[in-house]
């Protein structure tokens, strides 16, 4: 079986978690073979929702609100700006009856990486 | 006389700030690849002009000058904060942006500004921060100014700036016109953001007005560039409409700020010149295949502009505009208005039918111009007490001081 583990955080207390012990845990997993793909996530702020209705695109700022609306998959796609990362999430077929929350990944190895390396 | 050159030239920089920093911030923002990083190099060639241009003479090409000095400076400040804070990155982003070798050419800097303008009207920004970034990057109004035009607070203003900036830096919203198939919606998405600006000036009647009105300027402006960089023809319809709107300014209000409507406006105070200038676009614009919604209400304006008096206005004409613009944008608004314009044409009896029927669909029912415009049409057909009660639901639902009494001296008539 395949899980996928999804990872909710009030972004306020995002300090009292050093991004050094998530990269730490990140290798330790991904060396034992149980973790097939991590990332983490831009703030919600950076959040645009793509909904495609009789072939109209309709792109608004922020994340998804319609609680009626349950998560049901996720792509992980390489775009080389928000307008190409749109034009793909418009053509992922749930767009057409729910919508697709496009969202950043925040660079956090190599974050860790170039802080380690400066001190 | 060194003082007076001093002052002379100091002029110049000024005049040369007004006409291109836009132009040349735009450019930045595409040579060093941020917001942030450009504003702050543009003030610095403006201050290497001001120590320069004394002593060197102003240069042939001061635009240019002023990008490549900008450039400088940036890479200047890049390699500095490398060095002490012992970063690859500003190393690297400083490499990066010299190496771009040859100053950009006039066209560059042309689209540069349409860059910027699709940049900050993308719609993945919300439309209160597409308004706030438009005109403090486009227009270059200062924060202060964009919070009085909007009646909010300047931090607020300030707030929706920077975190507009920060999602387009973090979400990878790209410094590009749109491609060509991209382009009708994202169009779309400028054009509302210039109108929206428009209307928040237009509808301020009083009081603020002065300051206001400057904003519908800031609009015009805004609208007379996308035409000149991009003439799509509802761009031309959009600056044609704004312009028949504002040619009304000064007959539109009384001297003590009371609304003055359409029909008993004195036209010989509109203004002619933005009309000729209107109906020109629109003659432009309209000829082409299915015209869009900004087109058809420039022609509907036109029309007006064009008729001596209210009863002299060719409402044949207005009635088929306006069945052209349900079906290019269907909405009830459209249809409210299309109502008021066949009652014109055919009688106030015809249009109330219409008018309750769109009512009767709940789609208005919280609208206080659809409560407004049945109240008128009751009135002119003699049925006071339903024209009493629409007046008082529309008069519950305003929040525009002069709408309210306008709607007051109405009810008041009534009574007598």
């Amino acid at each position: 079986m395949k899980y996928l583990c999804l990872v909710y955080l009030d972004e306020k207390r995002q300090d009292e978690l050093p991004d050094e012990d998530c990269v730490a845990y990140d290798t330790d997993i991904r060396a034992s073979g149980y973790c097939l793909a991590s990332e983490a996530l831009q703030p919600v702020q950076t959040a645009t929702t793509v909904r495609m209705r009789n072939g109209k695109l309709s792109v608004t700022d922020g994340p998804f609100a319609e609680t009626k609306e349950q998560l049901a998959g996720f792509y992980m796609i390489e775009a080389t700006d928000l307008n190409e990362a749109i034009r793909i999430a418009a053509k992922i077929p749930p767009a057409r009856v729910g919508c697709v929350e496009v969202r950043p990944i925040r660079p956090i190895r190599e974050t860790v990486a170039a802080r380690t390396r400066s001190t | 006389m060194n003082g007076d050159l001093s002052r002379s030239m100091r002029e110049i920089v000024d005049g040369v700030y007004r006409s291109e920093s836009r132009r040349v911030f735009a450019t930045l923002i595409r040579v060093l690849g941020d917001f942030d990083t450009a504003e702050e190099a543009l003030h610095d060639a403006f201050r290497a002009a001001l120590e320069q241009w004394p002593r060197e003479g102003v240069p042939a090409n001061p635009r240019a000058w002023l990008v490549s000095a900008g450039r400088f400076k940036a890479i200047d400040g890049l390699r500095r904060r490398a060095r002490f804070e012992k970063l690859d990155d500003f190393a690297e982003h400083a490499e990066s942006i010299a190496d771009e070798s040859v100053a950009p050419d006039a066209d560059d800097i042309e689209d540069d500004r349409l860059r910027l303008v699709f940049t900050c009207c993308h719609p993945a920004l919300s439309p209160d921060a597409q308004v706030a970034l438009t005109l403090r990057e486009v227009c270059g109004l200062t924060t202060e100014e964009i919070a009085h035009a909007f009646l909010t607070a300047a931090p607020t203003v300030a707030q929706r700036i920077v975190r507009a900036k920060s999602k387009i830096r973090e979400a990878g919203i790209p410094y590009r016109v749109p491609s060509p198939e991209e382009l009708p919606q994202r169009l779309d998405s400028v054009l509302r953001v210039v109108y929206l600006v428009f209307n928040e000036g237009y509808s301020a009647s009083s009081g603020e007005s002065l300051t206001r009105h400057d904003v519908s300027g800031e609009a015009i402006r805004l609208a007379r560039l996308l035409v000149e960089l991009l003439p799509e023809p509802e761009a031309m319809g959009l600056l044609a409409l704004m312009l028949l709107h504002e040619s009304r300014r000064a007959a539109r209000t009384s001297a003590s700020g009371d609304l003055i409507l359409l029909d008993a406006q004195d036209r010989s105070r509109w203004d002619r010149g933005q009309i000729a200038e209107g109906i020109a676009l629109v003659e432009r614009a309209l000829p082409r295949r299915a015209p869009g919604p900004y087109c058809l209400q420039a022609a509907i304006a036109a029309v007006h502009a064009e008729a001596p008096s209210a009863e002299a206005t060719d409402w044949e004409e207005i009635v088929g505009l306006y069945d052209l613009l349900v079906l290019a944008e269907p909405s009830p608004v459209v249809e409210l208005n299309r109502a008021v314009a066949v009652a014109m044409r055919d009688g106030p009896l015809a249009g109330l039918a219409l008018v309750d029927a769109i009512l009767a669909r709940g789609a208005l029912s919280d609208y206080r111009l659809a409560h407004a415009a049945r109240a008128d049409l009751c009135r002119r057909l003699a049925r006071t007490a339903d024209a009493r009660l629409s007046y008082e639901r529309a008069l519950a639902l305003t929040r525009q001081e002069p709408e309210r009494r306008f709607l007051e001296r109405r009810l008041a008539e009534l009574k007598k």
